[in-house]
């Protein structure tokens, strides 16, 4: 009886924690465990026409952009989970939209030019790459 | 026209090159016709497409008819009696010809009254085709030739006499909204004119399969007013200023050394290659790599670093450079205006 007790609590606490974790997990956005990565104020769609616009595409390949093939910088596929940017920065919305704006500020010399990016554009793009998974 | 920072203002100026061959020039299509020709070739359509419809409809129900007829579980002889053999002959033979011959003298006459526009009265321009480009040529410009790639200047509601060739295999010239097609034939000059009626820019293809780019072989005609060509004109014609901000200098140089100039012309410079497009005006082109991307700074910069991924079998090498020299370039090609 005592320990048929013991046994029934002991399933009752792992399963307050496995549905803790699944909520935890849950509210992250990303089942895998990698950070939630949200761009303040960033519109994806607006931002698929920006990476047109500014012509990303012929260094980086980009999923989902016409023409976008490039070979010059890294592909930026399933760029949610990347976890450093450039090599450099970890992979956070500011810093993405500071790389996307100054690359050569943030890594001067680098074979990515300065593209006169706006600000508003470059959260657009941000927010356009964080829906590659 | 140049796109740097901030997206959103014009059509031409934000959108990508889907864009700008769809919504901004209009669909290139013969059915939205936007000059003179055009319009006759768009009329022409209309009529065969309505023959092709009314032929498939009338078609269809006679042998809808025929197949629920049947059911009615008529005998041969009384098929016979309703006259089976005259109806093949009236509508398998007679009807056909009838429409076939029809349609050819259409056809026949749009095409004579096209050809009958005296072309020597016109300016001409004259459109060389390359695998993948087209250079453009104007003969009659005030001073030197003007030469350009992969854009051509007319002037709205004013006919143009095109003299159209090729440097190497056959290609088509055809720009669907303004004039029907004509091939580019090496060793030979085939005329034909074209006229847009109204300012705009209007989307042209080549219609001939020349090879593994032929796809990405496209042009923009820009129609202006007669003030806006002339000023245009007189911009091409001049030389390129040397630059004169130290990192373009050094672009120059690398420009110079970097086999570029083997294969382009940069007017006023040393730079007299006759491989590839006149890039004396490059900044002042809609597109580059004909018609394959928007002209922005991030384009222009990946095109130099990979031309070969982004359009491979181009006569464009891909040539790595040090970082800083394709960022000296960048800025060399950006002052050439
Ligand atoms: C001339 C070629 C070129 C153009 C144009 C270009 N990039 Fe880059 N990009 C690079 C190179 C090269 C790198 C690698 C830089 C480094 O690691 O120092 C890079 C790195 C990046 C990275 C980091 C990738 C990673 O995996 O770490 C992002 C994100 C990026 N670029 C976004 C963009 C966006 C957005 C645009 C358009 C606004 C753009 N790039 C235009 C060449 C280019
Ligand atoms: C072997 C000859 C050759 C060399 C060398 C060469 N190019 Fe080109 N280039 C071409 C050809 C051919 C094209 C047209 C390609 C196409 O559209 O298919 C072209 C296109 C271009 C264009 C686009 C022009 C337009 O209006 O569309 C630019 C810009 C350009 N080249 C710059 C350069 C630079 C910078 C270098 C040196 C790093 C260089 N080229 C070296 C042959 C060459
Ligand atoms: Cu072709």
């Amino acid at each position: 009886m005592h320990l048929r007790r013991v046994v029934a609590t002991r399933y009752a606490k792992r399963a307050v924690l496995i549905a803790l974790a699944a909520a935890a997990a849950g509210a992250c956005g990303d089942a895998r465990g990698a950070p939630a990565l949200k761009v303040e104020g960033g519109d994806a769609a607006r931002g698929e026409r920006a990476i047109a616009a500014y012509g990303c595409g012929t260094c980086h390949m980009i999923p989902g952009i016409r023409e976008a093939t490039g070979m010059v910088g890294p592909p930026l596929t399933a760029f949610a989970r990347r976890t450093i940017i450039a090599g450099r920065m970890p992979n956070t919305a500011d810093a993405l939209v500071r790389w996307i704006r100054t690359p050569q500020e943030v890594d001067p010399g680098t074979a990515m030019p300065d593209l006169n990016v706006t600000e508003r554009d470059a959260k657009d793009i941000a927010a356009y790459l964080y829906t590659l998974r | 026209m140049k796109r740097r920072g901030g997206i959103g203002r014009t059509c031409a100026e934000s959108l990508a090159l889907a864009a700008l061959s769809a919504s901004c020039a209009g669909a290139p299509s013969i059915f939205s016709s936007a000059g003179s020709a055009a319009h006759r070739i768009g009329v022409l359509g209309w009529i065969l497409t309505s023959i092709a419809i009314a032929v498939t409809v009338i078609v269809a129900a006679v042998l809808l008819g025929a197949l629920v007829r049947s059911r009615a579980g008529q005998g041969e002889e009384v098929q016979r009696a309703r006259g089976g053999v005259r109806w093949i002959v009236i509508g398998g033979v007679i009807a056909p010809a009838v429409i076939l011959v029809a349609a050819f003298l259409f056809s026949v006459l749009t095409q004579s009254a096209l050809a009958d526009s005296p072309l020597r009265t016109m300016p001409t321009v004259q459109v060389i085709g390359h695998r993948w480009w087209w250079e453009v040529r104007y003969p009659d410009a005030p001073g030197q030739p003007v030469v350009s790639a992969n854009e051509l200047h007319v002037v709205a509601g004013r006919r143009v006499r095109l003299e159209l060739t090729s440097a190497d295999v056959i290609h088509s010239f055809w720009v669907p909204r303004l004039a029907g097609k004509t091939d580019l034939i090496p060793g030979q000059h085939n005329t034909m004119w074209m006229e847009a009626d109204r300012p705009g820019t209007f989307w042209g293809e080549c219609a001939e399969y020349c090879g593994v780019q032929h796809a990405h072989m496209n042009l923009v005609v820009v129609a202006e007013t007669p003030e806006q060509h002339d000023a245009w004109l007189a911009a091409q014609n001049a030389v390129a200023n040397a630059p004169t901000d130290s990192v373009a200098k050094r672009g120059q140089i690398v420009f110079e050394r970097a086999a570029c100039a083997s294969c382009h012309t940069v007017r006023g410079s040393k730079a007299q290659g006759r491989i590839g497009p006149d890039l004396t005006h490059l900044e002042s082109r809609r597109t580059i790599a004909a018609g394959t991307f928007p002209n922005t700074r991030g384009n222009l910069a990946g095109w130099i670093a990979n031309a070969q991924t982004l359009k491979p079998g181009s006569g464009m090498p891909t040539i790595a450079l040090p970082a800083a020299d394709s960022r000296a370039l960048l800025a060399y090609l950006e002052t050439l205006r």
